[in-house]
């Protein structure tokens, strides 16, 4: 995915609170990151530093949380951890997995000053 | 602005005029060095409770913890809900037609209006990077379209067709198509307020495409199996492209089609009318409250 318009979308959603919650510096993002988001944590952090310089969020630390990959076997009714969309249930063999959690991209929490 | 993969700001144009698609609040929350109130004391008096919090406790900082709860594409996500609002509210079934480069999405389309324009009114929104040339090619059948040129970018976005919007006249009760960049990563995760993801994937292309690049699969509702005509002269496994993109998305429908023979067009182009005229229905309902 797109990883420039992420970090421009995250810098939005912290100046936003920042004007809500009245603090002028952010010390830490807190971002949960689903394993099967399109999201390349790398890239997003280059991308962050790029926009935040002369932003309150310029000394900004991004801390992500990896969210594993969840699903449930529509076939078995088993619920699996998955690494990737096109895994088949350990249980029964069968492509037949409804994701339940591993596509998050949140914003969880800012340490601010 | 990119050098790894090429977007840019502020290069979007519709129908080739610029337009301001960032985000960001007019003014930007600036960086501010803490305030200190009395310069002359500071090397003086060592103050702990200038902070936000007001006072101090033996190894806290000032710092606190803000909880934000928010969805990275919160607002994208936004306007495509505004979008998406509009859409049912004029009872346009709107669609958002995503693939690789060169799978035949346009002349899909030309075809499409073409058996179509007689039954529900129809508009099209044409993404690129460059260039009105798809644009051109929709108008030519007399159906309104607008081109949005993404500049370096490389999806679109719901902002990008609120401010189509408000330039298209799209009618009610009609058929929008919007056809978004060729791509088949970034517009995956843009919801654009349609209300589906068609995904069209030719039969020139590999089977394994869905596990490549699952995530455009994954988000799709249907997928188009387009120039079936030319599989006599091909190496393409249709069985296994279809078991690969129903591991990625169990279930996915799937039409086989030639956009330029007509093969498979009756059931598309059936599966088009059902959608308007429930998308439609619904509208009328909504607006005479039964």
């Amino acid at each position: 995915m797109h990883e420039l318009s992420l970090a421009e979308s995250l810098l939005q959603v912290i100046e936003d609170a920042a004007r809500e919650q009245q603090f002028s510096r952010v010390k830490t993002v807190w971002l949960e990151i689903g394993q099967l988001a399109c999201v390349e944590q790398e890239s997003l952090r280059f991308f962050f530093d790029a926009v935040k310089a002369d932003s309150i969020a310029r000394q900004a630390r991004l801390e992500i949380v990896a969210i594993a990959g969840q699903a449930r076997c529509e076939n078995c009714n088993r619920n699996c951890g998955i690494e990737t969309y096109h895994a088949a249930c350990p249980y029964c063999g069968q492509y037949a997995l409804s994701v339940t959690q591993g596509e998050e991209m949140r914003i969880k929490e800012l340490e601010v000053e | 602005m990119c050098t790894t993969c090429g977007c840019g700001v502020g290069q979007t144009h519709i129908n080739g005029k610029p337009v301001q698609t960032r985000h960001r609040a007019a003014q930007s929350v600036r960086f501010r060095a803490p305030e200190s109130h009395d310069t002359h004391r500071a090397t003086e008096t060592m103050h702990f409770g200038n902070g936000i919090a007001g006072t101090h406790a033996p190894g806290m900082s000032q710092a606190r913890m803000v909880k934000i709860e928010r969805d990275i594409l919160a607002a994208n996500n936004r306007w495509a809900e505004q979008n998406r609002r509009y859409f049912s509210a004029h009872g346009i079934f709107a669609l958002n037609l995503v693939s690789s480069p060169g799978s035949g999405k346009t002349t899909l389309l030309v075809n499409t209006i073409e058996r179509m324009r007689d039954q529900f009114p129809i508009a099209v929104i044409e993404g690129d990077q460059q260039t009105d040339r798809d644009a051109a090619r929709i108008r030519a059948t007399g159906v309104a379209a607008l081109q949005i040129n993404t500049g370096k970018g490389c999806h679109l976005d719901a902002l990008m067709i609120g401010r189509a919007l408000q330039q298209l006249a799209v009618p009610d009760n009609g058929l929008l198509f919007i056809e978004n960049v060729g791509n088949l990563v970034c517009p995956s995760g843009f919801d654009l307020g349609e209300e589906h993801k068609v995904e069209i994937q030719s039969e020139t292309e590999v089977e394994d495409k869905p596990l490549k690049n699952p995530d455009m699969f994954h988000s799709a509702d249907l997928m188009l199996l387009n120039k079936c005509d030319v599989l006599p002269h091909l190496n393409f496994d249709t069985d296994l492209a279809i078991g690969y993109a129903h591991r990625v998305h169990p279930g996915l429908p799937v039409i086989r089609l030639s956009a330029t023979q007509g093969d498979g067009m009756q059931a598309w182009c059936d599966w088009l009318a059902a959608n308007c005229r429930r998308v439609a229905a619904n509208a009328n309902s909504m607006e005479t409250g039964f």
